[in-house]
């Protein structure tokens, strides 16, 4: 009886955890500890996180129980979502958790401080169940390229979990977590999303502080929230979001009603919605069962009353390539800090001379994984003397044009819609000797982070037992449109479903995986 | 544009402070090279009456008033300090003694 | 050290077949109360790495802001030396690897510079006036401060480490760049002294900096070539930094012109390298060659947005900018009458704003001259102190002379009095109460010591009465006696008068 209640406590939404706890049906301590104890379980098989915070959680909870226990003025003051737990992206800077990026070169680092997100969260006392896993700095497509082991997929254990968040999103399909942050600066929330059956979402650029997630490209990183339901998205992006005078591209003002937005979506009226299908995103390059899950979604969308344009955006064909000139640009620069003179593992060369600069030499060569210093290599080349404006420069163009497209497309459509990623969860190991081939995989992604605008993945059904994912695309400051927009899709397709994406997920065989070492 | 060779690499490794042995570099050679190729053609779109776009939000004069806010304590200074001496990090020698 | 035995060609001689070729480059670090881009105290010589956030140490995460007050200098100094103020501008990321740099690279401005196109009319010491056109003045941020450790010299050469202390990193540095400077001849160094003499004057009048030479508030960059006369391109440059002192730019400059003839002279070709100056030696020795590694890979800084500078918000500033040192030296000179030289004096002895406070407070032009070009400069001499720095207040020298002109204390009191000020004891009149130093011009006692005196002495009177006045002098000595020194000699003078009936 109670086992069986708390493995349904697990299976809650945010919402509807958040609710219960509200309610005094259930005590934050319990279900924090129920989380931790299908951490226990599953993550031997999964890895999806890095660090588990177990007793800090389980004190927050304890903290937010009693103030519910108390009553009066400060328990009304309480935040929504107080003693929901959360799982971080380890990108993300936390006191008195280790913060990695998934990297050897900040093996046992601590922060001396929190991320603003992070202040935000224990000011809402959201107990944090611990760090999780990515593509070491965040540059990947499948959390393979982490320097503590890959996360899988939980729908199928021999999968990638997408990347670069694939242990927030692996965390929140697995029921180890309701909710977690990830940092998308290519679609690194989107597609582990899309290919995990989860939402994700990518707020407006500037719409959540960046400060203290660590860099990886200034003008394309955005943290956002990781549910299992557009709403819990919302409620999310409204705790994390807001103008923050430590980061100067944070935006003025808050972007307001968005869970408002999500809950008008979710009765699946949308008469007088205008959705636009980008043509460049889709058909050739996407597989064929990623296709038939889309347009089956434009039916439905369509039914609801949406009428359903066809949209053009012809530089998106430039996209990659102005994406992996302007990222990894900006990471040569970003990742430059790390030299082992102030923090991380310092390495001294093995032979020769010990001066600071073939220590530091040292430290990168050692501390750096490969796809991170072929980022800094190529970032360290298009910004050098005589490439600048052919490369850079020319990207940055791109940029304008990529910009000028959507404008137009928006002009025709209040939102856009694509597959989020062009396949479903590729094997473990698939593109380990063709870096070109991952890139490929944020190819619907990318333009959001290029032109700044916020972007949602909802499920959208499976192939090869494997989930699809559908991105809804809104002009910059209408992260409600992307809200209403995905919670209406997700009920339209549960209704016709009968039940949700993420309850199909098969049973995690931990005994199928060698424990890790 | 050409793609790039292992002399270019072996400079670039130098600029970026991430020593290479012999065999990555070549093998960074080849995998650069594929990149470059591949995302070279944003040159050919980018015509120069088209601005550039450093910040995807214009956004223009964010600017902190002059008040002095927290320090770090010195302990959280050093907290993770490969080195220190006298409350200083302390690095190798700048240039070779040789 | 194998640079110390350059040749050199005697400057006069180099000076008849070379013309030389200067520019500066000269670092002002702004007295903001906080950092450039982050919210850390902007202050000197606190404990290592206790002036640090996380944005100084470049931790992971972190993020610039930028300081409104600190553009609001910059524009100041912009319009100082008669710059445009640019409608729109930017950072930039410089990015090179160094350990005091602690996000290796330094963020400045590029190619959109917040001020420039700007001139600065510079006195040299004969009065004549160089115009040295300005090519820009831009924002960027200190590096921290490195300190040698093990080997000879503390110097970074033969170092077995180094020790970092970032309370310097970050701090608002505008740099102002002059145009390529021709046409100064053998007045060159003289040239270069007075231009850094005049940037430094000018940020200490606007109040934006500290102005310190010796603290590194001024650093100057001097670049030098040589081109034969009558040649139309310019010869490669070397570049001199951190060059830390007036005399020392002056210097730098003499020496590099007198080896750069040198090499010339000699058919080899002068190296585009930067040059150490050694203040010992009054040499530069080699630093580092321009190398492929300068490749700084400036990109626009992500984390920073655009900075517009509205035409309203540059005339508020610009009615804030004090009166031009060179105007206000012109009118302070009429208004006080000084001669040519008594003025330059004042000037290169840097007390102009003593002088005029001087002044207000109520004294006359010559009195305070008198004051702070005598007997202050001869104690700030002894004590190896600059005149400003000795304590010395204009209320001073104010109380002092009222002490004189009511006859509480002669002349020779007052300059014991003043070593008393300077010694920390107080001010004038406490010092005159304490130490009982006030004349006696009490008539009573005078006139009793008065009495004495020529009672002891009938002989004198006698002289005295019989028309001899100097035999006065004869009495003072038992009068200053029995007053311990304190006695008016005029007023004595007419006691001994007044009793004789003469
Ligand atoms: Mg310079
Ligand atoms: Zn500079």
């Amino acid at each position: 009886m109670v086992n069986n209640l708390v493995s349904d406590l697990i299976r809650l939404s945010a919402t509807e955890l958040a609710a219960k706890l509200r309610a005094g049906d259930v005590t934050s301590v319990v279900a924090v500890q129920a989380h931790l104890d299908r951490i226990a379980e599953v993550d031997g098989a999964l890895n999806a996180f890095l660090h588990v915070n177990a007793e800090e959680a389980l004190a927050v909870a304890a903290e937010v129980d009693a103030i519910r226990a108390a009553g009066g003025a400060e328990a009304e003051a309480l935040h929504p979502l107080a003693g929901v737990p959360i799982a971080i992206k380890d990108l993300i800077v936390t006191k008195g958790q280790p913060t990695t990026a998934a990297s050897k070169m900040l093996e046992g680092w601590m922060s001396p401080y929190d991320a603003t997100v992070i202040e935000k969260i224990r000011a809402a006392k959201l107990p944090m169940l611990g760090k999780t896993n990515l593509d070491e700095f965040a540059m990947g497509s499948s959390t393979e390229h982490s320097a503590y082991g890959v996360t899988r997929n939980p729908w199928n254990l021999d999968r990638i979990p997408g990347g670069s968040g694939g242990g927030s999103a692996a965390a929140v399909a697995s029921f180890e977590a309701p909710l977690a942050l990830g940092t998308d600066t290519g679609g690194s929330i989107r597609q582990p999303g899309a290919v995990t059956g989860t939402v994700g979402v990518k707020p407006t650029y500037g719409g959540v502080s960046r400060y203290g997630a660590i860099a990886m490209a200034s003008s394309l990183d955005q943290i956002g929230p990781v549910s299992r339901t557009v709403l819990d998205s919302a409620h999310l992006q409204e705790l994390i979001g807001g103008h923050d005078p430590k980061d100067s591209t944070s935006l003025p003002k808050t972007l307001e009603g968005l869970v408002a937005a999500a809950e008008s979506g979710a009765t699946g009226d949308l008469k007088g919605l205008r959705i636009g299908v980008i043509t460049e995103l889709q058909g050739e390059g996407y597989q064929a069962g990623v296709q038939a899950r889309f347009e089956e979604s434009l039916e439905l969308l369509k039914g609801a009353g949406a009428e359903i344009v066809e949209v053009s955006c012809p530089n998106l064909k430039y996209a990659l390539g102005a994406y992996y000139l302007i990222m990894p640009s900006e990471v040569s620069s970003n990742l430059a800090k790390f030299d082992g003179v102030r923090y991380g593992n310092r390495v001294l060369p093995e032979d020769g001379a010990l001066t600071i600069e073939r220590v530091m030499g040292a430290t990168r060569a050692a501390g750096f994984g490969d796809e991170v210093k072929r980022r800094i290599i190529l970032g360290t080349y298009a910004l050098s003397a005589g490439y600048y404006d052919a490369y850079y420069g020319s990207a940055q163009k791109v940029r304008t044009l990529i910009q000028r497209d959507f404008d137009a497309a928006f002009a025709q459509a209040d939102v856009l819609v694509s597959p989020t990623a062009p396949t479903v969860a590729f094997e473990l190991g698939a593109n380990d000797n063709d870096p070109l081939a991952m890139y490929l995989n944020d190819v619907a992604t990318i333009p959001a982070n290029l032109a700044g605008i916020p972007g949602i993945t909802v499920p959208g059904g499976l192939s090869e037992d494997l989930p699809v994912g559908i991105q809804f695309l809104a002009p910059a400051f209408e992260d409600a449109r992307v809200y209403r927009a995905g919670a209406a899709l997700e009920a339209l397709l549960e209704k016709s479903w009968g039940h949700t994406l993420i309850s199909q997920a098969p049973a995690i065989d931990s005994a199928s995986i060698a424990p890790k070492a | 544009m050409s793609a790039i060779s292992r002399e270019d690499l072996v400079h670039l490794s130098r600029l970026a402070h991430i020593e290479m042995s012999g065999a990555e570099l070549d093998k960074m050679t080849g995998e650069l090279g594929v990149i470059v190729d591949a995302i070279a053609s944003v040159s050919e779109v980018a015509s120069s009456d088209i601005p550039a776009t450093s910040h995807p939000i214009p956004l223009t004069n964010v600017l902190r008033e002059d008040v002095v806010g927290q320090t770090l304590s010195i302990d959280e200074v050093l907290l993770n300090a490969p080195d220190s001496d006298s409350n200083r990090f302390k690095v190798p020698a700048i240039l070779d003694g040789e | 050290m194998s640079n110390y035995t350059d040749e050199l060609v005697d400057f006069d001689v180099a000076l008849e077949k070379y013309d030389p070729v200067l520019g500066f480059e000269v670092h002002v670090e702004l007295n903001t109360k906080t950092k450039m881009f982050s919210d850390a105290p902007n202050a000197f010589g606190d404990d290592p790495n206790t002036n640090v956030t996380p944005v100084d140490l470049g931790l992971p995460g972190v993020l610039p802001v930028v300081n409104k007050t600190a553009v609001e200098y910059s524009i100041l100094i912009g319009l100082a030396l008669n710059c445009q103020i640019a409608e729109r501008c930017g950072f930039a990321r410089k990015n090179y690897f160094y350990p005091d740099t602690p996000k290796n690279f330094q963020t400045s401005q590029y190619d959109d510079p917040i001020a420039f196109d700007g001139w600065l009319d510079v006195e040299l010491e004969d009065g004549e006036i160089f115009r040295v056109e300005i090519e820009r003045a831009h924002m960027e941020e200190d590096a921290g401060k490195l300190t040698h450790m093990g080997g000879a010299s503390g110097r970074i050469q033969g170092a077995d480490y180094s020790l970092v202390d970032y309370n310097r990193a970050g701090v608002p540095l505008v740099e102002i760049v002059t145009k390529t400077i021709e046409g100064a001849g053998k007045r060159a160094p003289e040239l270069a002294k007075a231009y850094v003499a005049a940037v430094r004057e000018i940020v200490k009048n606007l109040g934006v900096s500290d102005a310190k030479m010796e603290r590194g508030n001024v650093r100057c960059d001097a670049n030098v070539s040589l081109m034969l006369k009558g040649a139309d391109k310019f010869g490669t440059r070397t570049e001199t930094k951190n060059v830390n002192s007036l005399r020392a730019v002056e210097h730098a400059v003499h020496f590099e012109i007198e080896r750069h003839a040198a090499v010339l002279d000699s058919g080899a070709k002068i190296v585009q390298e930067t040059r150490h100056w050694h203040e010992d030696t009054r040499s530069t020795t080699s630093g580092r060659p321009k190398s492929d590694a300068d490749d700084y890979r400036y990109f626009p800084e992500p984390d920073l947005v655009p900075i517009v500078t509205t035409a309203e918000w540059v005339e508020e500033l610009r009615s804030r900018l004090p009166e031009p040192p060179a105007d206000r030296r012109k009118r302070l000179k009429a208004d006080w009458g000084y001669a040519d030289k008594e003025f330059r004096d004042v000037v290169n002895a840097g007390v102009l704003d003593e002088i005029e406070a001087t002044i207000a407070a109520g004294t006359s032009a010559a009195v305070a001259r008198k004051w702070w070009m005598g007997e202050i400069a001869r104690l700030a001499k002894a004590a190896d102190k600059e005149i400003a720095d000795l304590g010395v207040t204009p209320e001073t020298i104010v109380e002092l002379n009222s002490l004189i002109a009511e006859k509480k204390i002669n002349d020779k009191i007052a300059r014991l009095v003043l070593e008393y000020v300077v010694d920390g004891e107080g001010k004038p009149t406490e010092i005159v109460a304490k130490r009982s130093l006030a004349v006696v011009n009490d008539d009573d006692a005078l006139g009793k010591a008065v009495d004495d005196a020529m009672a002891a002495m009938p002989d004198v009177v006698e002289k005295i009465k019989g028309g001899k006045m100097q035999a006065i002098g004869a009495l003072m000595g038992p009068v200053m006696k029995a007053t311990r020194g304190q006695a008016d000699a005029g007023r004595v003078r007419e006691i001994v008068i007044e009793k004789l009936g003469l």
